[in-house]
C-alpha cells in the first residue's frame, strides 16, 4: 500500500520557490527539455508535436476537400477539376487518416493534457515513472519517423485501417508506416502504464477514489484501454510486416489464410481505441462543465463509472465493423446489440452534464463554448453511431460518407473539441497567461459553424450512396461536395485563429493571471501559475470532493 | 523529477515518492502491468493458432512431426531451471550474499544460452529441408514425407502454414529470450556495482518477474508446436 504520510523531508536542491521559478525557468536550454523528466515539460513537448502533426494531418485533409471540390470531368479530351491525381489522392487520404489517428488524436488529451495535469489533480509530484514518460515521448518521434520514411518508398495508398490482401501485397512503404504505429503504439502502451500506476499509487494523503477530478476518472479508463487493447495491434501489425516481408500466409487467401481474420485481429484493437481517443474529451468535458456552471457536478459517481463501463463494453463490440464482410449472422446480431449498448453509459454521461447545467450560473467563456459545442456534435456523432450498429442500416451506409460523417462528428466534433476547450482553459496554468478572449471566440465559430458544414452534408451523401474514399464522384453529388469544402477552410480558418492566438498570448506581456483565474475547485488551481517544477509548495492534504462549488 | 532522497537507513528513492518501500510497490505495478501487454501481445498469437488449428488440424497434426520432442523437452528442463536459479538470485540477495546471487544470475543467463543453442540446431534442421514459412517453403515433396515416414499424398498442401506458426511463435519467444538475458547481465552488472540491498532490489524482481513470463510463454508452446501430433 502507497503510504500516504505527508512529504516531511527538506528539499535537498539548493533554489527555493520564490515569485517566479516554476517550471519552465526551472532549467534552460534546448537540452534540458530533451532530458527532461518533468511530466510538465514532457505534456508541453507533446503538445508541440501533436500541434506539429496535426498542421500536416489537416492540410491533407484540406487538400483532399480541395480536390473533392469537383467532380473530374473530361473536356476535349482533357480532365477538369482534378487537383491531385488519383494514387496522390489515395495516399494523402492514408497519411491523413494515419497522422490524425495515430500521431494526433490517441496521443493528443492523454499525453498532453494528462501528463500536465493528472499528477497535479491528484496532488503528485510527478508521474509513477517519469524516464518512461520521456521513452514515450521519443516512442511516437520515432513512429512519425517512420512514417515519414513511408513517404519516400512511394508512400502507402491502403487506408489507416491496413485492410489485406492489398496491404500485403504492396510496396514496403506499407511495411514502414506499419512499423511506424507499432513503434507509435509503445508510446501509448508507456504513457497508460504510467497513468495506471500514477492513479493507483501517487494519490495526495485524502484523495480517495471518490475524490479525484472526472478528468483523472477518465484518463484512467482510458489507460486502461492503452495497456490492454494496444499489444493486440501491435501484433497484428507486427504479422501484417511478417505477411508482407515473409509471406507467412495467415491473412493471405493465397495461402490458405484468412483477410477477415486481420479485419478481426484490427478492430479488436482499433474499436477500444475509439474509446482511447474520446474518453479523455469526455474528461475535459466534465472538468469544463464543472468549472463554468458554478456547480458541483450532477451524478459524478455515475460520469466517473460509465468511463469504466464504457472501457470494459468496448471490447466486446469490434464485429461491428465486419457485418458486411461474411461474418455469421449470429455474431452480426450479437455484435450490433452489444454495441448499441454502448450508447447507455454514454448518454448517462450526457444526461448529467446537462443536468450539471440546469439552474446553473453559466460562464460562456471560449472552454465552454467548446464544451457546449462538443455536446452538440458529439450527440450526432453518438446517436448516428447507434444507426451504423443497426445491421439493416448498416448494409447500405457501410463504406459510404455517412460513415466518414459519423466518426469526424465523434473524433473532430468530440475530441478536437474537447482538446481545443481544454487548451483555452489550461493555458493560464501552464503558462500563466490568458488568451485573447476575443480571439479563442472567434476560433470557436470558425471550428463549430465550419464542422458542421462541412460534415453534416457528407450525412446526405453517404445516405444517397456516394462511397467513401473514392478519387471522383458521380457530378450529381457536386452541390454538397462543394458546399463540404468550402465549410473546411472555415475549419482551416478556425485552427489558424487558434494558433495566432495562443501564439500572440505567449508573446504577449501580460499581468500576472494568478493561481486561479476561473475560479475552479481541482487541485491543480491551488499552485501557483506556471506551477513550480516540483508542483506544490507542500504536498496538499485533500479533505473534500473535486467539484465543493455549491 | 530526478532528483533523489534518501530514507534514514540510506536507501535511495526518487524525490516524488514517499519512501523506498513506495517506489518500490509502484515499480512493481509497473511491471505487472507491462507483463499483461506481455500476454495480451503473445495471446494474440494463440487465437491465431486456435483459429488455423480448428480450420486445418491436419496441418498441425502433420507439421508437428517435423519437430524433436526430446529437443523441445530439453528446452523446457533447460528454462524451468533457469526460473529456479532466478529465483534463487533473489532470494540470495534478500540474504546479503551477493557473491552467491551473482553466480545463480549468471547460471541463468547461460540456461538462456543453452536454450538458444537447441534452438539454432533446430532451425537449421528445418531450413535445411526447406521447410520456411508461408510462401517461402521449399520442401521436396518426396524427401519431406519421407523424413516423417509417410507418403507424399498425406503431407497438406498448406504445410508451410505450420512453420509460419511455428518460426513466428517461437522467433517471437527467441527474441524475448534474448531479451530477458540482456536485462539478466544488467542487473548482474548492477549487482557488482553495489547497487541492490537486501531492501533494494526493485531492478531484479521486475526482470524476475520478466523471465519466469518468457518461462511461461515457452511452456504454453511446447504442447502446441511439439505435442499436437
Ligand atoms: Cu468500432
Amino acid at each position: 500500500m502507497a503510504k500516504n504520510t505527508p512529504d516531511t523531508h527538506a528539499h535537498d536542491h539548493g533554489h527555493g520557490h520564490g515569485a517566479g521559478h516554476n517550471y519552465l525557468n526551472h532549467e534552460k536550454g534546448l537540452w534540458s527539455w530533451l532530458t527532461s523528466l518533468d511530466h510538465k515539460r514532457i505534456g508541453i513537448m507533446y503538445f508541440i508535436t501533436v500541434m506539429l502533426f496535426f498542421l500536416v494531418g489537416g492540410l491533407a485533409a484540406l487538400t483532399i476537400r480541395t480536390e473533392l471540390f469537383s467532380a473530374n470531368r473530361l473536356v476535349d479530351g482533357q480532365t477538369t477539376g482534378a487537383v491531385v491525381t488519383a494514387s496522390q489522392y489515395t495516399r494523402l487520404m492514408t497519411y491523413h487518416g494515419a497522422i490524425m489517428v495515430f500521431l494526433v488524436i490517441i496521443p493528443g488529451i492523454p499525453a498532453f493534457l494528462g501528463n500536465f495535469f493528472l499528477p497535479l489533480q491528484i496532488g503528485a509530484k510527478d508521474v509513477a515513472f517519469p524516464r518512461l514518460n520521456l521513452l514515450s515521448w521519443y516512442c511516437l518521434l520515432g513512429g512519425a519517423g517512420l512514417a515519414v520514411a513511408s513517404m519516400f518508398y512511394g508512400g502507402a495508398d491502403t487506408g489507416w485501417t491496413f485492410y489485406t490482401p492489398y496491404s500485403i501485397s504492396l510496396s514496403k512503404a506499407v511495411v514502414l508506416l506499419v512499423s511506424g504505429a507499432f513503434v507509435g503504439g509503445f508510446s501509448s502502451i508507456l504513457t497508460g502504464l504510467n497513468f495506471v500506476a500514477t492513479v493507483h499509487k501517487l494519490r495526495a494523503p485524502g484523495m480517495t477514489m471518490n475524490r479525484i477530478p472526472l478528468f483523472v476518472w477518465a484518463l484512467y479508463s482510458t489507460a486502461i484501454l492503452q495497456v490492454l487493447a494496444t499489444p493486440v495491434l501491435a501484433i497484428t501489425l507486427l504479422l501484417i510486416a511478417m505477411e508482407n516481408v515473409f509471406q507467412i500466409g495467415f491473412f493471405d487467401p493465397a495461402l490458405g489464410g484468412d483477410p477477415v481474420l486481420f479485419q478481426h485481429f484490427f478492430w479488436f484493437y482499433s474499436h477500444p481505441a475509439v474509446y482511447i481517443m474520446i474518453l479523455p474529451a469526455f474528461g475535459v468535458i466534465s472538468e469544463l462543465i464543472a468549472a463554468f456552471s458554478r456547480k458541483t457536478i450532477f451524478g459524478y459517481t455515475a460520469i466517473a463509472y460509465s468511463s469504466i463501463a464504457i472501457a470494459a463494453v468496448s471490447f466486446f463490440v469490434w464485429g461491428h465493423h465486419m457485418f458486411v464482410s461474411g461474418q455469421s449472422e449470429i455474431a452480426g446480431v450479437v455484435f450490433s446489440a452489444i454495441t448499441m449498448l454502448v450508447g447507455v453509459p454514454t448518454a448517462i454521461k450526457v444526461f448529467n452534464w446537462v443536468a450539471t447545467l440546469h439552474k446553473a450560473s453559466i460562464n460562456l467563456a471560449s472552454p465552454m463554448l467548446y464544451a457546449m459545442g462538443f455536446m452538440f456534435l458529439f450527440t450526432i456523432g453518438g446517436v448516428t453511431g447507434i444507426f451504423l450498429a443497426t445491421t439493416a442500416l448498416d448494409t447500405h451506409f457501410h463504406d459510404t460518407y455517412f460513415v466518414v460523417a459519423h466518426f469526424h462528428y465523434v473524433m473532430v466534433g468530440g475530441t478536437l473539441m474537447a482538446i481545443m476547450g481544454g487548451i483555452y482553459y489550461w493555458f493560464p496554468k501552464m503558462f500563466g497567461k490568458m488568451v485573447n478572449e476575443v480571439m479563442a471566440q472567434a476560433s470557436f465559430f470558425f471550428i463549430f459553424v465550419g464542422f458542421n458544414v462541412t460534415f453534416f452534408p457528407q450525412f446526405v451523401l453517404g445516405a444517397k450512396g456516394m462511397p467513401r474514399r473514392y478519387y471522383d464522384y458521380l457530378p450529381v453529388f457536386e452541390p454538397l461536395n462543394r458546399m463540404s469544402t468550402i465549410g473546411s477552410y472555415m475549419i482551416g480558418t478556425g485552427f489558424v485563429i487558434a494558433l495566432i492566438a495562443v501564439i500572440h498570448a505567449l508573446l504577449s506581456k501580460q499581468e500576472p493571471v494568478g493561481d486561479n483565474p476561473w475560479g475552479a475547485k481541482t487541485l491543480e488551481w491551488t499552485t501557483t501559475s506556471p506551477p513550480p517544477h516540483d508542483n506544490f509548495e507542500k504536498t496538499p492534504i485533500v479533505t473534500a470532493g473535486p467539484y465543493e462549488y455549491r | 523529477m530526478s532528483t533523489v532522497k534518501y530514507d534514514a537507513h540510506g536507501n535511495p528513492y526518487a524525490m516524488h515518492y514517499d519512501s523506498p518501500e513506495h517506489e518500490y510497490q509502484t515499480g512493481k505495478q509497473g511491471v505487472w502491468l507491462f507483463l499483461a501487454t506481455e500476454v495480451l501481445m503473445f495471446g494474440g498469437l494463440f487465437v491465431a493458432y486456435a483459429i488455423f488449428h480448428h480450420i486445418y488440424p491436419e496441418v498441425f497434426k502433420i507439421g508437428a512431426k517435423f519437430t524433436d520432442w526430446r529437443f523441445g523437452s530439453a528446452n523446457t528442463i533447460v528454462l524451468l531451471s533457469s526460473s529456479l536459479t532466478m529465483a534463487l538470485g533473489i532470494y540470495y540477495i534478500q540474504m546479503k550474499n551477493n557473491a552467491r546471487a551473482f553466480w545463480m544470475l549468471a547460471i541463468t543467463v547461460i540456461c538462456g544460452f543453452i536454450f538458444m543453442a537447441i534452438k539454432y540446431v533446430e532451425y537449421s534442421h528445418k531450413l535445411h529441408l526447406g521447410l520456411y514459412p508461408g510462401a517461402w517453403y521449399h520442401g521436396n515433396l518426396e524427401e519431406v514425407a519421407h523424413h516423417v515416414g509417410l507418403s507424399p499424398e498425406e503431407i497438406p498442401a498448406n504445410l508451410a502454414l505450420y512453420f509460419s506458426f511455428y518460426f513466428m511463435m517461437t522467433g517471437l519467444h527467441g527474441i524475448h529470450v534474448m531479451l530477458g538475458m540482456g536485462l539478466i547481465i544488467w542487473t548482474m552488472i548492477r549487482l557488482k556495482r553495489g547497487d541492490f540491498s537486501p531492501d533494494h532490489y526493485t531492478a531484479v524482481e521486475g526482470v524476475g518477474l520478466f523471465w519466469h513470463l518468457v518461462d511461461l510463454v515457452w511452456i504454453y508452446l511446447f504442447p502446441l508446436l511439439y505435442l499436437v501430433s
